[in-house]
């Protein structure tokens, strides 16, 4: 009994909340969906991921010269069907990098 | 034509629009910068693709003074070339971030641009005559047989086809570990600074193979960091000074006069917070993705997610003016923190005489906030309204309930449709808007 009273006054005041401020019941919103947010320590998880942004290692020499060793008599890896699927133990080949096509085109503001 | 009274007498009329009509847009086409010249008379765009396209404004037609100057193509050339650091296994975008011009000093004009790591000065110069008549060459550049040769002749310079060249002057490399938000000239015309996430430094435009550091925020334990660097300027008429904005709402202004390396800011900036307001989306709608100094100098603008805020540089506690951009998207923060629009980085400029400022927003809306007569309107740059001085009519969001005609629902906005750049004619009332991949140029009515 005393248990339903109780969850009405949270309910009351969750309702007052999102008549007070609409951000907070966007946080709520948000913290239902992943209620893991935010509660990783160690310094804020946006910064280093906008520190990080484009820091993608797509071919380490060292990995890949490793693999090559191992594998004296066997084929090397080919490369994956799809070529954005570098995970796992696929060691990536230069075959494998996304080509990233130079702009010789020119802009489409210039005409 | 005058710098452009109140933002709201003016009505705004379209003059142009450059760029592909598809809507299927290549990634190369995004515009990333849009930036006029000091005399207004060139104004260039920066885009992903590493690219840099400059219009130059027409002389009027004296004889049609309704036919308003417009602004057609100068010069284009590609700046920066995608690059992969081996070393670090990094790929470099080759996407110029920022375009800044120097003030003209001769015939030539001098540019800025940058992507992640490297600044380059670009030289502009005009050809409009060749030397002809060499003795030792003919006129394609073949060499002549010397047997042939019986008389000497003068070679002279005789008019051609203008011819616009582009040159890299400068290379400024390896000054960034991190990514490069901003470049800003100095009034003293011989040095810039450049500023990354953590770092900002200060460079000689003769200099490219060293520069100083002035503030450096990189913290010794990296899971200590709680805020980036993310705009930084220098004052308008004091070289010894600059300001930079951080993720978390605040502006530090630095004399460079006081100390060789800024850490210690002379001033800081930063609206206090009603901690009850406080939410998890807080300190990310604070973060502040641009900041200006007015033309005169003695005021700063701020951009965060929702609102623009003037500063006066004598008062650091708060800011003189806060306009709203776009309100009704508070109660849409979490859908737009799970789309990542929440981190959108949207660009705000002064008008020429510092009395209207402008700033962008979703669904193609740009915002003219007006300072003087505390006015503010809603346009929009859409090929709808394309037609040649076509006035552009207000636009209205309906934040909730009854929707009025002609107001458009919160929902019904497109948030893939960003002005995230606009610049404004130093002198005149010409804006450029720059969508995803078109660059509209509006321009004052005239009657």
């Amino acid at each position: 009994m005393s248990g339903e009273v109780q969850a009405s006054t949270e309910e009351q005041q969750e309702m007052q909340d999102t008549v007070v401020s609409p951000e907070k019941a966007e946080e709520v919103k948000l913290k239902a969906r992943y209620p893991h947010l935010g509660t990783r320590p160690g310094g804020s998880d946006l910064l280093r991921k906008r520190l990080q942004k484009g820091q993608q290692k797509y071919f380490d020499s060292g990995d890949y010269n490793m693999a090559k060793a191992k594998m004296k008599n066997k084929q090397l890896p080919t490369a994956a069907a799809e070529k954005t699927e570098i995970t796992g133990d696929h060691i990536p080949t230069p075959q494998d990098l996304p080509q990233r096509k130079q702009s010789l085109v020119a802009s489409k503001l210039a005409f | 034509m005058s710098a452009g009274g109140g933002g709201n007498d003016v009505q705004w009329c379209f003059s142009q629009v450059k760029g592909a009509i598809d809507d299927d847009v290549a990634e190369a086409d995004i515009i990333s910068t849009v930036e006029f010249n000091h005399s207004g008379e060139l104004l260039a765009t920066g885009d992903k693709g590493g690219r840099v396209v400059i219009f130059q404004q027409e002389t009027e037609n004296k004889s049609q003074p309704q036919c308003r100057s417009e602004y057609n193509v100068y010069s284009t050339f590609q700046s920066h070339e995608p690059e992969f650091d081996y070393l670090k296994s990094l790929e470099i975008e080759e996407k110029i971030n920022k375009i800044r011009w120097l003030p003209q000093k001769n015939a030539a004009q001098f540019l800025l641009s940058t992507n992640d790591k490297t600044i380059k000065l670009w030289k502009i110069s005009e050809r409009d005559k060749r030397p002809e008549g060499y003795n030792l060459k003919e006129e394609d550049g073949r060499y002549r047989d010397a047997a042939t040769i019986t008389t000497l002749r003068v070679p002279v310079f005789r008019p051609m086809d203008l011819m616009v060249e582009a040159s890299p002057r400068r290379v400024f490399v390896n000054g960034h570990t991190y990514h490069i938000n901003s470049i800003s000239v100095n009034s003293d015309n011989e040095t810039y600074l450049s500023a990354d996430d953590l770092r900002i430094n200060l460079w000689h435009l003769e200099i490219t193979d060293r520069s100083f550091n002035v503030v450096d925020i990189k913290p010794a334990n990296m899971e200590e960091l709680t805020e980036v660097i993310t705009a930084a300027e220098f004052h308008p008429h004091q070289c010894n000074t600059f300001v930079y904005s951080s993720s978390k709402g605040t502006i530090r202004l630095c004399d460079m006069r006081a100390s060789a390396l800024c850490d210690k800011h002379s001033k800081l900036f930063e609206e206090p917070e009603d901690p009850s307001n406080r939410s998890f989306f807080s300190e990310i709608i604070s973060s502040i993705s641009d900041v200006k100094f007015s033309h005169n100098g003695r005021y700063m603008m701020t951009r965060d997610y929702l609102s623009v805020k003037i500063w006066d540089l004598n008062m650091e506690n708060r800011p003189v003016e806060t306009y709203q951009v776009h309100e009704y998207l508070r109660s849409k923060l979490c859908s737009l923190y799970e789309n990542d629009c929440i981190f959108d980085k949207f660009e705000c400029c002064w008008n020429g005489n510092d009395s209207v400022v402008m700033t962008g927003s979703y669904n193609n809306f740009f915002r003219m906030l007006d300072r003087s007569q505390r006015r503010d309107v809603t346009l929009e740059a859409s090929r709808e309204s394309c037609k040649a001085r076509q006035v552009l009519k207000p636009r209205r969001v309906c934040a909730g309930g009854k929707r009025k005609k002609d107001e458009i629902s919160v929902d019904s906005l497109d948030f893939n449709k960003k002005i995230l750049h606009t610049a404004w004619h130093p002198q005149e009332n010409i804006i450029a808007v720059a969508t995803t991949n078109n660059l509209y140029i509006f321009q004052e009515k005239v009657n």
